[in-house]
């Protein structure tokens, strides 16, 4: 009897807490669904790690501020280990299971490729955080991404050489989808740029030593060396220059733009000239430049929070997360079609990597003024001048 | 091609096989004491040189090397204590399964305690510009390093197999389990020793290779593929023979570089693992008679 009536108090105690708990969630609005898929480990970790962190603090941020229009964002983030079948089940998820409004990411532009049709079909909006200029050109209506264009990289390393008077260069790039989006654009300009690619070679992303590879290219007199890639091999390149004597000047893609590269590097990455939004030299710029305050404020935020230094691929997923939350209040909505007409009529907005001026034909945004020559000089980051 | 650019990829050849050759040693010894292969070889050495990567903040370099080494060699014991000797039935095949299954284990667990940043050593000599020029080419003074450190290591395990009794009561285990329990030897501490001995020594590949190939959480697969290659190529259990190996694949994957796309490069090890297992499976330098008496 005793321990009947028990039971029937336990089972009212559980229904009121449980009633109790509906009613808070009725009086708060539901979040918004956001998803983001980031190679937070494996071989692309470099940028899926920093993207992953600043997603997580930004999304904090602006939730503690009132979320958007009185909503919490809830960020999903997947983990795809850098491989382009686990972007493609994860965004599957995403769109089918979890519903979310936008996905931020994949890192890298391989995985962003995979996925770029099933958000299309989805009708999920797709903010990459990769660079290729493949993913936004031809432009697919839901397809966007936030760092800069390749190809305008590509033309900022010939302005650079060509001011050096350099003409016969050496290309090395790695295996995965940055580096063939890379190479594919340095054999398009450079005819027009009038600089002679004497060789072109492709290596294994997870290389141990390249002085082979780098010793055909000192076999054919090169002038300079570009390398364009993502991984680690950017500070092998460096080191193995020095130590076969390839004594030429190096430069990097955009890819470079990562402290932990150069200390990776070595007295060898000194020297190294490289295209890169203005993060890294964030405290350098002029007080009025329009992008000082947000570069300030993100890497003080990052670097306060995660003890790290700051890099530029995290600001790449600053940039996706603004961009959406600027383009939910606009739109006033959390529908996604709504929310993507807002994104694609965004102008002037200012973003880590640049000012964004988005339009129907361009889901890049970014135009080649959103680059600065960068240089390492005793292991640091500065700007380079010729 | 002028002579001092042939230099340079023989040179270069040397440099990877090198790092081949001192990854495929520590196949070897566990292949020798129990006639299975460890793939979970490859994980030994990235915990090696993380490990001495974490102390050399705060100790000297040879010190945290010393350390890191000590610290591998028993979780290489641990390895074996806990996965390996309670396996009932252990056949050869689910041996190594267990190996694999260690592999990806320790590379989780590496994730976490460390992260997915790539660290190095500094280098032993030098910097990381410093070159040794030899006839017109160049080489970093850690290939030199690692070449020498290959050359002891064999020496010393050489030595240690054929001449002293605990080298040679774990060949005897690895010829006859059951004959070497009936003369008196601990065959299980012996496996276990087998396993501490190869953690040990991978640790020391780990980080003399460190400041040339750099040290990721996830690279320990790769490495031990080309090793495992290696190790096979030159017969497996003979350590001689697998520097010699790696220098041979070494040499190989910078010919066909030169002649070729570099992108071809990585077919080689696989074409290599291929031929030799189809036309001479006990590897280049193993005696037919001998190697057919083996388990696997």
């Amino acid at each position: 009897m005793k321990a009947r009536s028990m039971g029937v108090c336990g089972v009212l105690v559980a229904g009121l807490i449980l009633g109790l708990a509906g009613c808070e969630k009725k009086s708060e609005a539901p979040p918004i669904k956001v998803g983001a898929i980031f190679s937070v480990t494996g071989p692309a970790s470099f940028l899926g790690a920093p993207e992953e962190k600043t997603a997580k603090m930004l999304c904090e941020k602006i939730n503690q501020s009132g979320g958007i229009d009185g909503r919490k964002i809830e960020l999903i983030v997947k983990d795809s280990g850098g491989k382009s079948e686990n972007a493609v089940s994860l965004a599957k998820q995403l769109i089918d299971e979890d519903k979310v409004l936008a996905i931020i990411g994949p890192s890298t532009s391989g995985e962003t490729m995979a996925i770029k049709n099933i958000c299309q079909e989805g009708k999920t909006i797709l903010i990459s955080c990769a660079a290729a200029e493949t993913i936004v050109n031809p432009v697919a209506s839901y397809v966007f991404k936030t760092p800069q264009k390749d190809s305008d990289a590509a033309k900022c390393i010939f302005k650079a050489m060509k001011q050096k008077g350099i003409s016969k260069v050496g290309v090395i790039t790695s295996n995965d989808g940055f580096g063939m989006a890379g190479k594919a654009q340095i054999d398009k300009l450079a005819p027009d740029e009038g600089i002679t690619v004497v060789i072109s070679e492709t290596y294994d992303k997870q290389e141990a030593d390249l002085t082979g590879v780098l010793t055909k290219l000192k076999g054919q007199n090169v002038q300079a060396v570009i390398n364009w890639s993502i991984v680690p091999a950017q500070a092998l390149v460096a080191k193995n220059m020095k130590q076969i004597a390839l004594n030429v000047p190096l430069y990097q893609s955009h890819g470079f733009g990562n402290i932990k590269y150069v200390q990776a590097g070595g007295e060898a990455a000194n020297g190294t000239v490289f295209p890169c939004g203005r993060l890294l030299v964030a405290d350098s710029l002029a007080n009025d430049h329009p992008q000082k305050a947000l570069l300030v404020k993100y890497k003080e935020d990052y670097e306060g929070k995660f003890n790290e230094d700051v890099s530029t691929f995290g600001g790449h997923a600053y940039d996706a997360i603004l961009i959406l939350a600027e383009a939910m209040k606009k739109a006033g909505s959390t529908d996604r079609d709504k929310v993507r007409d807002a994104l694609e009529n965004l102008t002037g907005f200012v973003g880590t990597a640049g000012i964004f001026n988005f339009s129907a034909q361009d889901h890049g945004g970014l135009t080649i003024d959103a680059f600065e020559m960068l240089t390492v000089k005793d292991g640091k980051f500065a700007v380079y001048k010729n | 091609m002028n002579s001092a650019q042939i230099i340079q990829y023989c040179l270069s050849g040397i440099t990877v096989g090198s790092i081949y050759a001192i990854v495929a040693i520590g196949f070897n010894i566990i292949y020798n004491t129990t006639g299975i292969i460890n793939f979970a070889q490859g994980e030994f050495l990235i915990v090696g040189a993380m490990m001495a990567v974490s102390l050399t903040k705060v100790v000297p370099l040879p010190v945290a090397i010393g350390l890191a080494v000590v610290i591998t060699t028993v979780l290489g014991g641990l390895v074996e204590v806990v996965f390996i000797r309670r396996v009932r039935d252990a056949s050869v095949l689910r041996l190594i399964v267990i190996t694999i299954g260690v592999s990806i284990l320790i590379r989780e667990a590496m994730l976490h305690i460390w992260d997915e940043k790539v660290r190095s050593l500094p280098y032993f000599t030098g910097t990381d510009v410093s070159t040794i020029s030899v006839m017109g080419a160049h080489i970093s003074p850690q290939v030199l390093w690692v070449l020498g450190v290959s050359a002891v290591i064999v020496t010393g395990l050489t030595l240690f197999f054929r001449f002293t009794l605990i080298g040679r009561a774990m060949r005897a285990c690895a010829d006859d389990r059951m004959a070497a329990r009936l003369c008196g030897i601990n065959d299980r501490w012996m496996v276990t020793l087998s396993f501490m001995l190869s953690a040990g020594i991978g640790a020391i590949a780990g980080c003399v290779i460190s400041p040339v190939t750099q040290t990721q959480y996830d690279m320990g697969a790769p490495l031990a593929i080309k090793g495992f290659t290696v190790a096979i190529l030159g017969g497996l259990g003979n350590s001689i023979a697998a520097i010699a190996a790696g220098l041979i694949l070494g040499l190989l994957e910078v010919l066909m570089m030169s002649q070729f796309q570099a992108a071809y490069k990585e077919a080689v090890s696989i074409v290599v693992l291929l031929l030799i297992l189809v036309f001479r499976p006990s590897g280049l330098f193993a005696r037919r008679d001998l190697s057919s008496l083996r388990a696997f």
